[in-house]
């Protein structure tokens, strides 16, 4: 018998997805991923110069991400916008995800700023911010051998599910949260956290959703830069 | 499944594999993974007999040396000015490659260069650190008085430029504004302000357009049309400019290897 979600979704079923590259014009590369009702924006800045200078590297260039909630995204109370214990891990981790695939060795002592903002979240917010910054980071030009998806697997009360929303995370019973990330071409994974408690043979299973699922993703991501550059 | 997967011209984005087997030599923008050829860069597939490489969209400039750019001086030094190329490095130019003037020990810099202003230039040595050296020495490089600046993406500069500089050309011709193009992609354009602001709005109507095909006939009509509507005065405006520097005299005599005081 399947498992019946409380969303009407399959255990497969991602929510609804959307991306757009090129919202920002000022910046030069930007994308929106929108998973369900999170919505993601990132923007790139760079490659620039780097100051303060003790942060340069004489041998590439490097990658630095903000990750930042809006004060009234979140579906409870104002989140502080800003920096706080969450935010600097989750922009460790975006960074740490999205660096595999960049190379930044034509710019030493330079630096590519990645800006991720939420204005509006539903669980999975780090997975949909590592998908817009993918977008945007390939809109901006830079050499990378692949795109980066992301999203979140986990264990729902005995059931491998994927992308679970706010409503399965805060679910009574045993519940996992896995974000993972994927580099498409070689099934590599790049980010790999976990909330809550799953069993060995479970979180096989759910990487392999995890896969799966990421190459769906991946598709919408290519979609949206070849929509934007349409024609030329 | 061998061969080429993607269509000549093709938008790619970076990951996507656009050939595989080894008939097929990668270049610009692409890499090799064992039979692949795969994309490393947003852009356009372009083959060229054997050779895929992938014509980039966006990003921004990267100094290349004998490339003619416009900078912004933004710094000045002992030896010379820290100048701005809009790209992740500035470049320096030093006082011998900036006039050929003699200057005295300790004398103004500014009087030559100040800060805030712009010159046409030519990288002449780029390092592996990407520090990047300057000369104003050569044909058509000066300091840029008057007029105004506009900025393009730097992907686009071959459009703006056309084949032979047709496109430069024609809008040149058209508007009768002297406009000179970095491969920065910092444009000069100097002329009355409403041929300065016909130019201006072409430029950016073939940076946007810059994929269509037939793009200087659409530009040579449309800059008719606009020349009527404006009724603009397409003769050059006089520029009194200051009498070029005279070339450094060649030093004759034994060389002097002594650098005592004067």
């Amino acid at each position: 018998m399947a498992f019946e979600r409380a969303s009407g979704r399959k255990v497969n079923e991602p929510r609804a997805m959307e991306a757009k590259a090129g919202v920002i014009k000022n910046a030069d590369g930007s994308a929106m991923f929108k998973m369900g009702d999170t919505i993601a924006y990132a923007a790139v800045y760079g490659p620039r110069d780097l100051y303060p200078k003790f942060m340069q590297n004489p041998k590439k260039g490097i990658l630095r991400c903000n990750y930042n909630m809006m004060p009234f995204s979140g579906s409870g109370e104002r989140v502080r916008p800003g920096q706080n214990r969450r935010a600097k891990e989750i922009s460790m981790v975006t960074e740490k995800a999205l660096l595999p695939v960049l190379e930044l060795e034509d710019f030493p002592n330079a630096v590519v700023d990645v800006y991720v903002e939420l204005p509006q979240t539903d669980a999975g917010s780090r997975c949909a911010g590592i998908c817009a910054a993918a977008i945007a980071l390939a809109d901006a030009g830079l050499v990378m051998k692949d795109m980066i998806a992301a999203v979140s697997v986990g264990n729902l009360d005995g059931n491998i599910v994927v992308d679970l929303d706010k409503d399965e995370e805060d679910f009574e019973g045993p519940v996992a949260d896995i974000p993972v990330a994927i580099i498409p071409s070689t099934g590599q994974i790049t980010l790999l956290q976990m909330d809550g408690e799953i069993t060995p043979e479970k979180l096989v299973k759910a990487l392999e959703l995890a896969q799966e699922t990421c190459m769906r993703i991946n598709e919408v991501q290519r979609k949206a830069l070849k929509d934007k550059y349409a024609g030329e | 499944m061998e061969g080429i997967q993607v269509q000549d011209r093709a938008i790619i984005t970076p990951g996507e594999v656009i050939a595989t087997g080894m008939d097929y030599i990668p270049s610009m923008g692409t890499y090799r993974d064992k039979e692949r050829i795969i994309a490393n860069k947003l852009g356009m597939v372009h083959i060229e007999g054997r050779a895929i490489k992938v014509i980039p969209l966006s990003g921004r400039y990267m100094p290349k040396v004998g490339d003619m750019i416009i900078g912004q001086v933004i710094d000045i030094s002992m030896s010379g000015w820290r100048i701005e190329l809009n790209c992740a490095y500035s470049a320096m130019i030093s006082l011998k490659d900036a006039t050929s003037d003699f200057i005295e020990r300790g004398a103004d810099l500014t009087q030559y260069y100040n800060l805030g202003d712009y010159m046409i230039a030519e990288i002449v040595n780029v390092t592996s650190q990407k520090l990047v050296d300057l000369s104003t020495r050569g044909p058509g490089m000066r300091k840029l008085q008057g007029g105004r600046i506009i900025t393009v993406n730097p992907n686009k500069v071959p459009r703006v430029i056309g084949k032979q500089g047709s496109m430069v050309g024609l809008i040149k011709d058209a508007t009768g504004c002297r406009i000179t193009v970095g491969q920065n992609g910092i444009i000069h354009i100097q002329g009355t302000p409403k041929q300065e602001m016909l130019a201006a709005e072409t430029i950016h109507k073939v940076e946007q357009e810059s994929h269509f095909s037939g793009l200087t006939d659409k530009i040579k009509a449309y800059l008719e049309q606009r020349v009527k509507e404006m009724q603009l005065d397409p003769t050059p405006l006089i520029i009194d400019e200051p009498p070029r520097e005279r070339p450094m005299q060649q030093r004759r005599g034994p060389p002097r290897f002594s650098r005592g005081r004067r």
